[in-house]
């Protein structure tokens, strides 16, 4: 299926290297689709862009379903210990 | 020996709003006369997969070209940064797609072989987008590949610009084939039941066929959805539709 389906949020404060180097990160799309890399049909997509400096700044993630499902605890846990600094 | 060249190259054309826009076209060199196919790509973009399609358009007798529809959002980007582009600004809007797909009708017709004859075909987001041509644009021949939303209505809080084609199928002017996986769920097997249903009351030219065993993009090669006894299928049912639609009618 192809499930257009995406989840959009703004960043702030936030930096992601690509091929030129890091730029700042403005958006994030998260969304449940067809990879162009990934051996799944479906995969758990992330593209952390930065619109204003065009197209090519972007950092691509494309995740299995656990591989995904690990990552969101990871990032539960750091965000709780986070809290704890 | 048949002469079989064929020129494959990026042009540009003019699209909505009278926007130059990138397109990849591949046409046959011989002075015959004969249609035009719109290939319109996949959500993943104008990638080279598409351009593949393009190219077995020429190889099977016919002009094509393929529009960059995220020519605006990405200009020169890679095809997967312009598909993440686009979509995090909402994909393609449908008065644009239609705006950029009449500058690509304009350019097969322009063609002094053309016989006057153009078809749309699209797979994926671009199947939904085929059906639109068929009902916007003057064409002869219209291809749904497992086209998702031309009838259902998606989720909740969905960001893309996609809204059902459903009131719309009275206004269908081409023959439509369709070309589904029943193991799709977008669109599911009872979506493909509806517009079945939607064309039968308003009296539209169609054919439909439904593979088992196969999914959404079957006829993906590059990836693990590619059903081959579907593709080969399918490519056939392709060919035959467009002998009918597409070919130079005899004097």
């Amino acid at each position: 299926m192809c499930t257009y389906s995406t989840e959009k949020l703004d960043l702030t404060r936030s930096s992601g290297k690509g091929p030129d180097g890091w730029f700042p990160l403005q958006t994030a799309t998260v969304y449940y689709d067809h990879p162009v890399h990934a051996p799944d049909p479906h995969t758990v997509n992330i593209d952390f862009l930065n619109p204003e400096r065009g197209a090519g700044a972007r950092v691509a993630v494309e995740l299995s379903l656990d591989a995904a499902r690990e990552l969101l605890a990871a990032l539960q846990v750091t965000v709780e210990r986070a809290a704890e600094h | 020996m048949q002469h079989d060249a064929v020129l494959a190259e990026t042009i540009g054309i003019r699209g909505h709003g009278d926007d130059e826009i990138e397109a990849y076209t591949a046409r046959p060199m011989d002075a015959a006369p004969r249609g035009g196919m719109i290939v319109i790509h996949h959500m993943p973009g104008y990638d080279a997969a598409t351009k593949e399609i393009t190219r077995r358009f020429a190889t099977m007798g016919y002009h094509a070209i393929c529009p960059n529809l995220y020519t605006r959002e990405a200009p020169g980007a890679a095809p997967d940064d312009a598909a993440a582009a686009a979509r995090a600004q909402g994909g393609v809007p449908d008065e644009r797609f239609v705006g950029d797909a009449a500058g690509a009708a304009r350019w097969l017709r322009s063609l002094p072989t053309s016989n006057g004859r153009v078809g749309a075909i699209g797979f994926c987001s671009g199947g939904r987008q085929a059906v639109l041509a068929g009902i916007a644009l003057d064409v002869q021949a219209a291809i749904d590949c497992y086209g998702a939303f031309v009838v259902g209505a998606p989720p909740e809080g969905f960001p893309l610009q996609v809204s059902p084609l459903a009131d719309r199928i009275p206004e269908l002017r081409a023959p439509l084939l369709g070309l589904f996986g029943n193991e799709d769920s977008y669109p599911s097997p009872d979506q493909v039941d509806e517009l079945e249903k939607l064309l039968q009351e308003h009296g539209k030219t169609y054919e439909f066929h439904r593979y088992d065993d196969a999914g959404h993009a079957f006829f993906a090669v590059d990836r693990p959805s590619y059903r081959p006894a579907a593709a080969v299928d399918g490519w056939q049912r392709i060919a035959d539709f467009l002998a009918r639609h597409l070919a130079t009618r005899e004097a």
